[in-house]
């Protein structure tokens, strides 16, 4: 559906280019021997490379480096078995050295492609520009003296995948499923971790817009440094409605930096073009260009793991899903991992279902994801297994699942320890059920006059009678033979 | 007792050796030496209780039959541009002031390691910027030999004070560093050996960066052997400069065979300059003569592309560093300029911190840099580098070694030439294609001008071929047969 806004003179659609910045998975920065673990005191985690001391040298990790092949492997991109790193220079006092070592030019990662589904089936292709690797800068805290700033280095030198999109993005929620999928894909790999709350994945968003119909691309204002996807649909929808007001007003978009201000959800300027920084690129002459073999990248290409759009087929053919079932559960890494170990050797779609409408709404309505959850992936296939030998049936199993949840026990034991078991006993099933005709003659009437309905009330009736634990199969089976006799 | 402070490394060596003397006496002759002669500005700390412990350890090592060879007591200055653990580290800049490092450079940790003794740091052009080491904040550097009229003369630059100290006997030998002729050129004003070896060939980990292409360590000595000693001992592939060569380490002193019967040596045409000092020419002509004499054979030869080297070099060097200096900025290390911002600490500090030498290339280099002019100049100066490394590539093809001149002139006075940059800039004119090319280069003290000063001449050789290129000095040494006074003063 497309995402218009209603200006005075046409409607206008707006044009999206993501930067996503994830942070590489490494023991130690791209740089330096110092350690990237988070939370960790200020300033202890800092080298005399990462503190810019005079005569300092960078040495490229190159552990990282095949964390940005495997990642541009993960978005079907090119890799670049040559590329150059590349000095950006500014001035900042979380930036020890006075310059950032980037990509410019020549990226390690090239073109590839995104696809992002959507719930209502569609989906739709957006190009990725390129993927670099570049060092993240310190952390400056203004908060802590009136006067003085505070510099955290710890940060200072970690890797950084900057994810470049195409302009191929036209609503917010275009934008949002594709940091989501991006996530989704680097969790996949084990890249990057994705927690966009700790900043270890954020994103500048560009946004201009242009009246429906137009090919052009407009000046652009781009959002630095936005930390979650709501915020950055937020963003979206905001630059949208300023812009637009802005040509209905007959001014100008101009070309500047700005930040998303998320307590009162709007854009404001940081700085303009005119005070831009000239970041003045060039090659850094202390690494030599960063180049590997195709041998090196067909070795990663080997140990890939699935990634969501293979697991997405596999379960839509294999296992007859449906596109969104499929879409829901490979989302994640963990939460398609666990489902697999419900499914494994069981009913795939009953599986499914129960992960998705069952511990789905549980998760979400404790706000909590699928590794905290209160049922094992074992337990809740066992709970599985026992439908499906008939020990119990599929509604006493949703009271076990209650249980589970509150007491984490295995199944069986809840149903041993209260008497749950399924009667699967004819006689004792054939006993409820003669009872329930014996009693109900007014509904064997009925049903001989052809109302096939009325058979639920009298399951309804042996169901009371055995407190829910009849096997509902064999109770529909015997009262058909009867009623029919 | 034979004056200690006028033996080579080589002699010292055989009388350690030989235990004619230790190495505390070598040291305790140095530091007297050193402290007569400070009126030279040579260093701009001396270390003298490191350099007692250091020349007591070499001996009580010596002692026990563990000596660590060639270099182990050997009194020597390191330029102040390698950081070395524990010692005022000043880079010849008021922006490094009180900055003492907690680790020690490669090239002075190898030394250390192979027993050297460090008499202290030695004064230099403010990072390294500079040639004829005016433009440190220490002040500039005399060169040991005096003018026909008593002037003190520069001592050439950027390592000054590495020169000065060996020609003036203050330091038995030094490290230096060259950037576009920063070991050659003052080498041969001060009438020393200056060796700057092939690129990726010294770790330039813990040397304060100038420009991170083209810096490179090497040996300043009196002579062409104790340059091959003290090469073995500064040398190595280090892991963590990504720079650094991993190639073998010869026995450079084992390449002295003086034999260079049928070694070829190119005579390049374009170095013949318009207006080129008589001198110069004269002494350039004597070179090949001697050489000849030894049985080598010359051939003229053309790098076509050398009168852009220096434009190129002027481009590269400030362009690179303008970042490398960036990272001196007053929040972590050295002067701090307090200001009302952080913009304002940051041009206070720098204002202040930086000479007037370091400015201008900052500005030069942020200038080449800048978004509508790169691609005009970096860019252009980068092809221009790869056309005249092609230049030399293609010569050695047809020659082993390359014989020129080393600086265009022999020192020239205190207080010349100093408020003229450009005409400073082209002391460099011969040093510098060999240094955008990353080649080994050499100069070597081979006579005196007209006014009975010191001139170098220079041999260029292959990457990594600094055998050759010693080997072919070596002769020219014999030759020349220069001798090592300084001047008037001696």
């Amino acid at each position: 559906m497309a995402y218009t806004i209603k200006g005075e003179t046409c409607d206008w659609e707006v044009v999206i280019g993501l930067e996503v910045h994830c942070q590489v998975i490494s023991n130690a920065k791209l740089f330096s021997g110092a350690s990237t673990t988070y939370g960790a005191d200020p300033n202890t985690q800092v080298s005399t490379v990462d503190a810019a001391m005079p005569g300092m040298l960078p040495v490229i990790n190159e552990e990282c480096v095949r964390q940005a092949i495997r990642t541009g492997l993960g978005l079907k991109a090119q890799i670049n078995t040559t590329s150059v790193f590349a000095r950006k220079n500014y001035f900042y006092a979380d930036l020890p050295q006075g310059y950032q070592i980037s990509q410019a030019d020549k990226p390690i990662v090239g073109h590839g492609t995104l696809t992002l589904d959507f719930p209502d089936g569609t989906s739709r292709d957006v190009g990725i520009e390129r993927l670099h690797l570049e060092q993240d800068a310190g952390k400056s805290m203004h908060d802590q003296d009136p006067k003085r700033s505070f510099i955290d280095l710890n940060r200072t030198g970690v890797a950084l995948m900057e994810i470049v999109s195409d302009p191929d993005m036209r609503s917010p929620e275009d934008a949002g499923a594709f940091v989501r999928k991006i996530r989704s894909i680097v969790r996949y790999l084990g890249t990057c971790d994705g927690n966009m709350d700790q900043g270890s994945m954020r994103c500048d968003v560009n946004v201009s817009v242009r009246p429906v119909g137009s090919t052009e691309l407009r000046t652009r204002a781009e959002t630095k440094n936005v930390n979650s996807v709501r915020f950055i649909m937020q963003v979206i929808e905001f630059e949208a409605m300023r812009q637009v007001a802005l040509y209905d007003n007959g001014g100008q978009v101009v070309q500047e930096t700005r930040l998303f201000d998320s307590q009162k959800v709007e854009t404001r300027s940081m700085r303009s073009k005119e005070n831009a920084h000239d970041y003045r690129y060039f090659p850094d002459p202390d690494l030599l260009p960063l180049v590997f073999s195709d041998e090196l990248v067909e070795e990663i290409r080997a140990t890939l793991p699935e990634l969501p759009d293979e697991r997405k087929a596999r379960y839509v053919g294999d296992f007859g899903l449906s596109p969104y079932d499929a879409d829901v559960l490979v989302a994640e890494k963990d939460t398609a991992q666990y489902f697999e170990a419900v499914a494994e050797g069981r009913d795939q779609k009953m599986a499914a279902n129960w992960v998705i409408n069952n511990l789905f709404s549980v998760l979400s309505e404790r706000a909590i994801g699928i590794s905290e959850s209160p049922i094992s992936a074992q337990h809740l296939g066992e709970l599985l297994d026992l439908i499906a030998d008939d020990t119990i049936s599929t509604k006493i199993a949703k009271e076990v699942f209650e249980v589970m949840l509150e007491s984490g026990e295995a199944p069986a034991k809840i149903v041993e320890d209260k008497g749950l078991k399924q009667i699967t006993d004819t006689g004792a099933i054939e006993a409820a059920v003669d009872a329930a005709i014996a009693a109900g003659t007014a509904q064997v009437a009925q049903y001989k006059g052809g109302n096939e309905k009325i058979l639920g009330w009298f399951v309804g009736q042996v169901m009371k009678a055995t407190q829910g634990k009849a096997n509902p199969g064999q109770v529909n089976k015997l009262l058909k033979d009867k009623l029919d006799d | 007792m034979t004056d200690l402070t006028q033996l080579t490394i080589a002699q010292a060596r055989d009388k350690l050796a030989a235990g004619e003397c230790t190495a505390v006496q070598l040291t305790e002759a140095f530091l007297k030496a050193m402290e007569a002669g400070r009126d030279l500005n040579a260093y701009i700390t001396e270390t003298p209780e490191i350099a007692l412990q250091r020349a007591q350890e070499s001996d009580a090592r010596r002692a026990k039959g563990e000596s660590l060879g060639a270099m182990d007591g050997i009194p020597v200055a390191i330029k102040d541009l390698f950081c070395t653990e524990g010692v005022l580290t000043t880079a010849g800049s008021h922006i490094l002031d009180g900055f003492t490092p907690a680790y020690e450079s490669t090239v002075s940790a190898n030394l250390r390691a192979a027993g050297a003794v460090m008499l202290g740091k030695a004064n230099l052009d403010e990072f390294a910027m500079g040639s004829a080491n005016i433009t440190s904040y220490y002040g500039p550097v005399k060169n040991p030999w005096k003018a026909a009229d008593g002037k003190d003369l520069v001592s050439g630059g950027s390592s000054g004070g590495s020169a000065a100290a060996v020609a003036g006997r203050l330091a038995m030998a030094a490290t230096g560093t060259d950037t576009g002729g920063s070991i050659r050129q003052p080498a041969s004003f001060c009438g020393i050996t200056g060796l700057k070896p092939t690129y990726g060939r010294c770790s330039r980990w813990g040397t304060v960066a100038f420009a991170s292409s083209l810096d490179q360590a090497g040996p300043m000595t009196q002579t062409v052997r104790d340059a091959a000693i003290m090469l073995g001992a500064m040398v190595g592939y280090d892991a963590k400069d990504s720079t650094s060569a991993p190639v073998d380490v010869p026995d450079f002193e084992a390449a002295l065979t003086g034999d260079i019967k049928g070694l070829k040596v190119g005579i390049p045409a374009e170095y013949k300059m318009d207006g080129m000092d008589p001198a110069i020419a004269a002494l350039w002509d004597q070179g090949i003569a001697w050489l000849k004499a030894q049985g080598a054979e010359v051939k003229d030869i053309s790098l076509p592309h050398t009168q852009y080297a220096l434009p190129a070099y002027y481009i590269v060097a400030p362009a690179e560093a303008s970042a490398n200096l960036a990272r001196y900025d007053g929040v972590r290390y050295g002067l701090r300029v307090p200001g009302d911002s952080l913009d304002d600490m940051y041009m206070n500090t720098r204002g202040e911190g930086f000479g007037e030498e370091v400015k201008r290339r900052i500005l030069i280099g942020t200038y080449v840099l800048s978004s509508g002019y790169y691609d005009a100049y970096y860019i252009k100066a980068q092809k221009v580098r790869t056309l005249i490394a092609n230049d030399f590539t293609k010569a050695f093809e047809d020659v082993d070694v390359i014989l020129t001149p080393t600086a265009p002139s022999a020192a020239f006075a205190l207080g010349e030439k100093q408020d003229d940059p450009v005409a400073m800039f082209l002391n460099d004119v011969f040093t510098v294609p060999a240094s955008l090319a990353g080649l080994p280069g050499i100069s070597v003290p081979a006579g005196l001008s007209p006014d009975g000063l010191p001139l170098g001449l220079q041999i260029l050789g292959r990457p990594f071929d600094e055998e050759t290129v010693l080997k072919v000095a070596d002769v020219l040494e014999t030759s020349a047969d220069f001798t090592r006074h300084t001047g008037g003063s001696a």
